[in-house]
């Protein structure tokens, strides 16, 4: 069986305005990026500001045009599509971002904005739509009368419960979350969390969850993709990836996590130093070596493949360094 | 911390309406020289409210503050509340200083860093010069941006996120206060970042051994950060406790049921269900009858939506507004 969605060397470019007589510069996103995912499973991007997880979810959807590469959804080449044609795919591959208050139109009913999809693509009679938003929304955890609501009147959660109701009422094949619960309360959190995770295994939903938290991550995502400055660094099963972390910059990213078990204070190892460098100008070979403490010249000169498989690291010392 | 000396800061009942709502119901706090208490809540829990009403920076044509506000200062105790801004102005950035979470909308954005740390320095400690110009590339310096010199004709835009938030706490502590307020100081920078100012705000605190308000709402920064933690529920604190003593054992149901939500406590392995509060967060206008936590609570009983919990102490140093603590 094929992958739902297979990503080969993805490359997306902003070109930022010239200064006057000097060449136009490029804002590189994401570099040389592959994944698959299959149905039904969930994988987690996790990267800091500027690490490009944002821009790849959005090369994924469609809505930012890819620079190099290709991208496959259900074995058919999308990133080359006319905007016509994608139609039917958009159907079937789904968004949640992170602020609900955003995303929803504030003069549209949540009724109408969960079943705006469903009319927009002619699915169903009016009476067949109202119906299917309706069951949608007792799904999320909302009574079905909301629909008369506006989302001023719902609070954080709620909306995000909306959010979730509009994306997952196309019946999508794949949702791309996109820190879906970071702007929510934890006591929130946790319900929506928890929530996402029931609706993924009772639809078979292939889920890209773009996440800062790495608990979070840990906790929900099957595979994981670390990236750093646009490009892979490790990715591999999540419970293995975090257990023996083979890329530096993973080990460093989950002890910069605050902890409460074993309270560590003071003089914390591995604190990294400074941060990110300008995607502008990203150093040469590879990315993360002008922040790593195993760097060597050698790490100047190649950008690492990701090697190693099933789980595997973009680092040229990870087979001699104890991390 | 010595439990000798005198808090730098005592707040005792600390009030605060705005119109007929009331956002702070008597908020007792104090902190001790060298020490660091995190206020930890969620939104709508009044930590924010409360630091900024300590500071007096509420508009006092729409917010009322009551109770007192006692800053141990150079010249001996001092009531804030009530004082008149002129008076409030020498008191803060020289004796008390504040730090935010968003460093770009505290900077000025259209003055260089170096001339916005010498403004405190000039007006409270009457630098000039030389000395000035040298005390500026101290200040930043100890906060740990390199190249002080060239950096402080820098622009806040030309500084990254966590630069920023270092010159913030370069510019908060140039007049060495005796307490430093920091709210929610690292919640819009990545973790690699966090660490590195925790560390520094760790560092710099302990050489000076200055006192640290915290407000922050993730357990797992207290946990970095904390001697002593007071967790906030609707304008009130519900419990306040040495923090390893709060991990260990939380002894409200509300610090029990937050702790529990963290996907850490869920244990390893994907797809575990993660423990939920059931409910939303406190409408301040419209607060439930009795304790405000109770219509989200785990362990309620009849007297639980009768009367408000008292603030029982539990142990030295602990204290529990929760009719039930004992069976926690």
């Amino acid at each position: 069986m094929s992958a739902l969605l297979e990503v080969d060397g993805l490359g997306v470019e902003f070109g930022l305005a010239a200064p006057p007589f000097r060449p136009q510069p490029r804002l590189h996103a994401v570099t040389d990026v592959s994944l698959t995912l299959d149905r039904g499973e969930i994988m987690g991007v996790v990267g800091e500001s500027g690490s490009g997880k944002t821009t790849l979810g959005r090369a994924i959807l469609r809505l930012q045009p890819p620079t190099s590469g290709t991208i496959r959804f259900d074995g058919e080449r999308i990133d080359d599509l006319p905007n016509r044609r994608m139609g039917p795919v958009r159907r079937r591959m789904q968004a949640v971002f992170q602020d609900p208050t955003a995303s929803l139109n504030p003069t549209m009913r949540v009724g109408e904005a969960v079943g705006e999809g469903l009319a927009v693509h002619r699915i169903g009679t009016h009476a067949e739509r109202a119906e299917r938003v309706g069951a949608m929304l007792e799904r999320v955890g909302l009574p079905a009368a909301w629909a008369d609501r506006y989302p001023r009147q719902l609070s954080g959660g709620q909306r995000q419960r909306v959010g979730i109701a509009r994306a997952l009422v196309m019946q999508p094949e794949l949702l791309v979350a996109d820190e879906a619960v970071s702007a929510l309360d934890v006591s929130v959190q946790a319900s929506i969390v928890n929530l996402l995770a029931d609706l993924q295994a009772e639809m078979a939903l292939a889920l890209l969850f773009i996440a800062h938290d790495l608990d979070l991550v840990r906790h929900l995502c099957d595979r994981v993709l670390v990236l750093y400055l646009g490009r892979i660094m490790e990715c591999g099963p999540t419970a293995e990836v975090f257990a023996h972390p083979r890329h530096p910059y993973t080990r460093a990213l989950m002890l910069a996590v605050p902890r409460i078990a074993a309270v560590s204070r003071a003089g914390k190892p591995g604190l990294l130093p400074g941060e990110p460098p300008s995607p502008l100008d990203p150093p040469s070979g590879c990315v993360f070596r002008t922040r790593c403490p195993y760097a060597i010249d050698d790490c100047a000169k190649v950008v690492p493949p990701l090697e190693g498989g099933r789980h595997g690291a973009a680092c040229i010392r990870q087979h001699e360094i104890q991390l | 911390m010595s439990a000798t000396a005198a808090p730098v800061l005592d707040v005792r009942g600390l009030t605060l309406d705005f119109g007929d709502v009331r956002v702070l119901h008597g908020v007792d706090l104090h902190v001790y020289p060298g020490e660091t208490l995190a206020v930890v809540g969620e939104s709508g829990s009044g930590k924010s409210a409360a630091s900024l009403a300590i500071m007096g920076l509420h508009d006092p044509r729409t917010a009322r503050t009551g109770g007192a506000v006692v800053m141990e200062g150079a010249a001996g105790p001092q009531e804030l509340l009530g004082l008149s801004p002129r008076a409030l102005r020498a008191v803060r950035g020289r004796e008390i200083a504040m730090i935010f979470q968003e460093p770009m909308t505290s900077l000025n954005p259209v003055q260089r860093v170096g001339t916005q740390i010498a403004e405190g320095l000039r007006l409270h400690r009457g630098l000039a010069g030389t000395a000035l110009e040298g005390q500026v590339r101290e200040s930043l310096r100890e906060v740990g941006i390199p190249d002080p010199e060239r950096r402080a004709r820098a622009f806040p835009h030309e500084l990254s996120g966590g630069m920023r938030q270092r010159v913030l706490i370069a510019l908060a502590l140039a007049c060495n206060p005796r307490l430093l307020i920091a709210d929610e100081p690292t919640t819009a920078l990545d973790v690699t970042v966090q660490a590195q100012i925790l560390d520094l705000l760790r560092r710099i605190q302990q050489a000076r051994g200055m006192g640290l308000l915290f407000i922050t709402h993730s357990m797992g920064v207290v946990a970095e950060i904390a001697d002593r933690v007071a967790v906030m529920y609707g304008g009130r604190i519900v419990e306040t406790a040495p923090a390893a003593q709060l991990f260990a054992h939380p002894r409200h149901p509300y610090t029990r049921a937050l702790l529990g939500s963290l996907p850490e406590a869920a244990g390893d392995g994907p797809r575990r269900r993660l423990r939920t509060i059931p409910g939303s967060v406190i409408d301040l206008r419209n607060p439930p009858p009795g304790c405000a936590f109770q219509p989200r609570c785990d362990m309620p009983v009849a007297l639980c939506a009768q009367m408000m919990p008292q603030l029982d102490p539990v142990a030295p140093a602990r204290a529990s507004r929760c009719h039930r603590w004992t069976e926690l």
